[in-house]
This record gives structure tokens, C-alpha cells and sequence, in this order.
């Protein structure tokens, strides 16, 4: 099994932060990577330490939405949300990152990467050339966070009609069905039988 | 909306074609070919846009979206007890199983473990969902082939899997039963019984099945070195679940992971396939619906006792942190990325379903084949509408 030792040695300079998490014998690791070396991380990757399964790519918008979550009382005052933006695991300084994950498919060690993409240019290198099978998932990234893939074939939408406006997954857009009519799921609150001291809510 | 979107394809499709000259010689008219959305052989509304030279496919692209209904989206207002009710939908024939990977990240991050009981009857629901969705695809082979024997055999035995499922769980489709912690009740009386029985039966039905299909003439003239793909683009494209063992790859997640389930507590085995066709496919999707019945009755025979549900609060909280968790569902690798921030729900889920890689690789195999072929290929990699949308 490739250790973070092995894989931040054979990926030198590309390396931006790195973070391990598990029980000894299933440790999972995550590996943040320079934007510019993305593709370069992907090849590196599969020819020296044979991470030669590609298992998914997506992005993450680390932005609190302004929205919250709709859950709470719509008659209540609402609360005002931080809108302070907190990378996960292995760091970062963008509001967008895109991560994916390399599978070695003979020691079975999986490895998720992260790359910070730039809040003004939203453009990435497009793995396409290197792993066949992210060009749908790159399709799919392209649409729902509005993230370019340099590089790439063909960004036409997969599941949207060519003509929407908007980012779906981005956390500035509002799932509208919640907004016109509020969930009842933490809005129905009714005591459970046999009372005790509830902090109230549905299961 | 649509209407655009389908001429700027369109469009899009005539240009890729003009490159793609053949049989300059014989002057013979290409053809566009629209398969679906509404189609016997596609297991819902997948749309193929097929451009013909003749009885040859130049260029095909399977277009999606057609049931898109953004649970990524939706599982970020939903607290996570909540989310179960909408991943049973994505897989809608393995409902049980789209629940199992998403509680054990909630629980990896809560950093809690279901009793061992709960264990073991979490992995046999897992091997039920597998043989009701497996064993609707024997009998759908064969309609998609031109056989219309077998999906009787199929509906009539898969009814019995369906029963235990709703015995077990209220549920027949959508179960909804597995819970942070355990699970949400124990099995019925006299459940166990009746799973020995139904056990035997589906063994017989796949002895049927490889009877009257596997054993075929017809049946191995349309699948033998039919949509072969070697090792290194299965790997390439993420194909998992059968469609990877069958191109030779020996991995499966069930045995090859550590993971809080009972598949490690018992012997059995993986099956693999070097050829790459839609035989080895097919072949090993047969043999997988006959262990999972082993399975199931190994760990019957083997289910401890002891409670089904650890101690969780009331309201669940999950701590901050990511985590990845994939299973060996019946249609391959389904995976659940889940980050939380500590709140009642997810921040952020990323659903990593088998059907979306494996049928990301039809553009590359369909060129090429020929149209009787189409059927015989996407039958073969089995996909589930809403296993690629979401």
C-alpha cells in the first residue's frame, strides 16, 4: 500500500497539504494539490504509483448558503448566518475546489485529491486526456458549479436544457421549492408521547 | 427549452458525422437514429442518439437528464435521518442497498458502529436487494434479446425476495429501514425460515435461467465478442460491479474493504470473467444472484443476537468532517462523499453512482457496432435510469 510518505515524495513541489484519517489498515487520504498541477498530479499519479482507477470527480462549494438550510421557523426572526468560508480536510483558500478520487485497483487504496480552483477564472485542466471516463463528470461539474475545464472536448450540459441560467450546486442558488413553501420537518413540532424534556422536533 | 436544446444537438450530432466519411465508393446516405427516451430496452427514459452508416453506428451518445431530480441539491436542506428517504430512489430496484453507504459515512463521522446483529441483517437485506435487482435483469436479457420466457420466470421468483424484503421492512420497494446506529426494527418471526425457502427457490431460478438462456444458441451468438471492453478502459472509464469483473479485473468492494458489514465474517466467492463481452457480463451477474444466496444463508446461520440499535441520541448531530463510503451494490460501486459541518444535515453529498460511469463509456463502445448490437450492449452493462441522473 502507497503511504501519504510515498505518494507526497513522487508528487514533490505539487503538493499543497495532506491529511490522514482511519484505523491502522484503512487509513483514507486526502491530498491537496497545486491548481496548476492538476493534470499533471492525475498522470503522475497513474504511471508511478498505478492509481489507475477513476472513481468519480466533483466540486465542492464551500460557501454557507445564504439561504441557511429552510428549516426553521418561518415566523420567527431568522438567525444571520456566518458567511465565513471553511475549507475541509486538507485545507485550501477558494471558494470552489474540485476533488476526485484514484483507486490503485491492485492494493485498493483510494486517494481523494482537491485542487483550489481561482474564484475569478474558474478554469481548470481537464483530466479528460488523462482518465477517459471524467469527461461526463467534468459535463456534470461544468453545469452545476459553472467550473471550466480547460481542455476538455465538449462542456454541453448533461441534465439541464442548454439555455439555464444559473449553477444549480452552487450554494448562492436557491432551491426555490423551499423558499416558497417551508419544510414542515422541523416546523411541525409536536411533543412525543410520554413527554420528558424534548428539545422538540421530528424524527 | 427543450426544443432548443434538442436542435443545437442535433446540430451538433450532423457536424461530428460529415467528418466521418465512409463508403465514399458506394455514396451511401448516413441516418440519424433516435432511440428512446421511450424504449422497451432501456429500463426507463434513456435517450441514444445513434448516427447509422447503414447497419454500422458511426457515433452514438446517450443523451440523460431525463430524470434529474438534484438529490445532491435536496440532501443539503434534509437532516441526515432525512436523506434515506431520497437515496432508496436512486437505485430504485436495490432501494436497501443506496441506504447502506450513506449511514456508515454518517456513522464513520459520528464515530460509531451497529451492533453486530444489526451488522449481519444490514448485509442480508444488502444481498436481498442484490438478488431482486439481479434477478429482474436475467429475466430482462432475455426480452431484450428476444426471449420472452425468462421475464416471467424472473417477475414470478423475484416476488418471493420482494416479500421477505417487505416482511423484514414495511417496505417493498423503498424500504427505508436502515437508521444511524442499527436499524430500525428486528426481523419478524419465523422470517428466517422463510428465507431458507425462498434461497432454494431462487437457486432454482437461476438454474432455469442458465438453461434456458446461458446454454442457448441464439443467446451466445448475440453476446459472445459482443461490446468487449479490455482491462485498462474499464479502469480508465470507472466501470465497477460487473461490467469490471467481467473485463478480467478481480475486485470487489464487499471483500476488498474494511467495512463495518458481515461480508468478511463468512467464505465466499468473487466472480471474474476474462473475456470482456456481454456473455462474461451477463455470465457473472448470473453466478453473483446464486452466491448472494449463499450468502444470505451463511449469515443466517450465523446471526448473532443482541440488540439492532446502538445508543444515539435523539436529535443526531454529525461532527464535522468528511468522509467516502462505497458499497458493492448491484449495479457496481456506489459511493456517498459526505461532508458535514456539524449541523443536522450534510453540507455537502456527492453521490457517486455505478450507472453514471458505466454508461459514460457508450459513446466509446458503440462505434462501430451494429444496430441489433445496441440492445444487446446497454442490456449487457445494465444500467438504472435513476442511478445515472440522480
Amino acid at each position: 500500500m502507497s503511504s501519504l510518505a510515498e505518494i507526497t515524495a513522487v508528487l514533490g513541489d505539487a503538493v499543497e497539504e495532506s491529511f490522514e484519517k482511519g484505523p491502522e489498515g484503512n487509513v483514507d487520504t486526502w491530498v491537496r494539490v497545486k491548481t496548476s498541477a492538476w493534470r499533471e498530479v492525475a498522470e503522475t499519479l497513474r504511471e508511478k504509483l498505478g492509481y489507475d482507477y477513476f472513481c468519480f470527480l466533483s466540486a465542492i462549494d464551500w460557501m454557507p448558503s445564504p439561504y441557511g438550510r429552510g428549516e426553521e421557523d418561518p415566523t420567527a426572526e431568522r438567525e444571520p448566518i456566518d458567511p465565513t468560508i471553511r475549507q475541509g480536510y486538507a485545507g485550501g483558500s477558494t471558494r470552489m475546489q474540485v476533488f476526485a478520487r484514484l483507486v490503485n485497483h491492485r492494493t485498493h487504496h483510494g486517494l481523494t485529491l482537491k485542487a483550489d480552483v481561482p474564484d475569478d477564472a474558474m478554469t481548470i485542466d481537464s483530466w479528460v486526456g488523462v482518465f477517459a471516463g471524467a469527461n461526463w463528470h467534468e459535463r456534470e461539474t461544468h453545469e452545476m458549479f459553472g467550473i471550466n475545464f480547460a481542455g476538455h472536448p465538449d462542456l454541453r450540459n448533461m441534465y439541464l436544457p442548454t439555455d439555464f441560467e444559473g449553477h444549480p450546486l452552487r450554494k448562492d442558488f436557491p432551491l426555490l421549492a423551499r423558499i416558497v413553501k417551508p419544510w414542515p420537518g422541523i416546523v411541525d413540532v409536536e411533543p412525543l408521547p410520554g413527554g420528558g424534556d424534548d428539545e422538540g422536533g421530528a424524527e | 427549452m427543450t426544443m432548443l436544446g434538442d436542435r443545437q444537438q442535433l446540430a451538433y450530432i450532423a457536424s461530428q458525422a460529415a467528418d466521418a466519411r465512409v463508403n465514399v465508393e458506394l455514396e451511401t446516405e448516413g441516418m440519424t437514429l433516435n432511440i428512446g427516451p421511450q424504449h422497451p430496452a432501456t429500463h426507463g427514459t434513456l435517450r441514444i442518439i445513434a448516427r447509422l452508416d447503414g447497419e454500422q453506428v458511426l457515433w452514438a451518445e446517450p443523451s440523460c437528464g431525463y430524470m434529474h431530480r438534484g438529490y445532491e441539491k435536496l440532501t443539503e436542506v434534509r437532516t441526515f435521518p432525512q436523506v434515506t428517504a431520497l437515496i432508496n430512489r436512486i437505485d430504485w430496484l436495490g432501494s436497501f442497498a443506496n441506504e447502506v453507504p450513506f449511514i456508515l459515512a454518517a456513522e464513520q463521522l459520528m464515530g460509531i458502529e451497529a451492533p453486530p446483529r444489526a451488522q449481519w441483517i444490514r448485509t442480508i437485506l444488502f444481498e436481498l436487494s442484490r438478488i431482486a435487482n439481479v434477478s429482474l435483469f436475467l429475466g430482462d436479457l432475455g426480452v431484450q434479446l428476444g426471449a420472452i420466457t425468462p421475464v416471467f420466470f424472473a417477475f414470478r421468483d423475484r416476488e418471493y425476495v420482494l416479500n421477505l424484503i417487505e416482511g423484514a421492512t414495511g417496505g417493498r420497494f423503498h424500504p427505508n429501514f436502515d437508521r444511524i446506529g442499527g436499524l430500525k426494527d428486528d426481523l419478524p418471526a419465523g422470517w428466517i425460515d422463510e428465507t431458507r425457502a425462498v434461497m432454494r427457490k431462487m437457486r432454482k431460478f437461476c438454474d432455469e435461467i442458465e438453461g434456458l438462456l446461458f446454454g442457448n444458441e441464439i443467446f451466445e451468438a448475440r453476446t459472445r465478442g459482443i461490446g468487449v471492453i479490455p482491462r485498462d478502459v474499464a479502469l480508465q472509464y470507472g466501470l465497477s460491479g460487473a461490467n469490471l469483473r467481467g473485463s478480467g479485473v478481480d475486485w470487489d468492494l464487499r471483500r476488498d474493504q474494511k467495512l463495518p458489514m458481515a461480508w468478511d465474517k463468512i467464505d465466499w466467492k468473487v466472480w471474474t470473467h476474462p473475456d470482456g463481452d456481454s456473455y462474461a457480463r451477463c455470465w457473472i451477474r448470473l453466478q453473483e444472484v446464486r452466491e448472494s444466496t449463499f450468502i444470505v444463508e451463511k449469515l443466517l446461520d450465523s446471526l448473532p443476537s443482541g440488540p439492532v440499535m446502538a445508543k444515539v441520541p435523539r436529535i443526531i448531530k454529525v461532527p464535522e468532517g468528511e468522509a467516502w463510503v462505497a458499497t458493492e451494490n448491484p449495479l457496481g460501486e456506489m459511493g456517498y462523499y459526505v461532508v458535514s459541518k456539524g449541523e443536522l444535515g450534510p453540507f455537502r453529498v456527492k453521490i457517486r453512482s455505478a450507472s453514471f460511469n458505466n454508461i459514460s463509456i457508450v459513446p466509446w463502445l458503440l462505434k462501430g457496432v451494429y444496430v441489433p448490437d445496441i440492445i444487446t450492449i446497454l442490456a449487457s452493462l445494465y444500467f438504472i435510469l435513476g442511478d445515472i441522473d440522480r
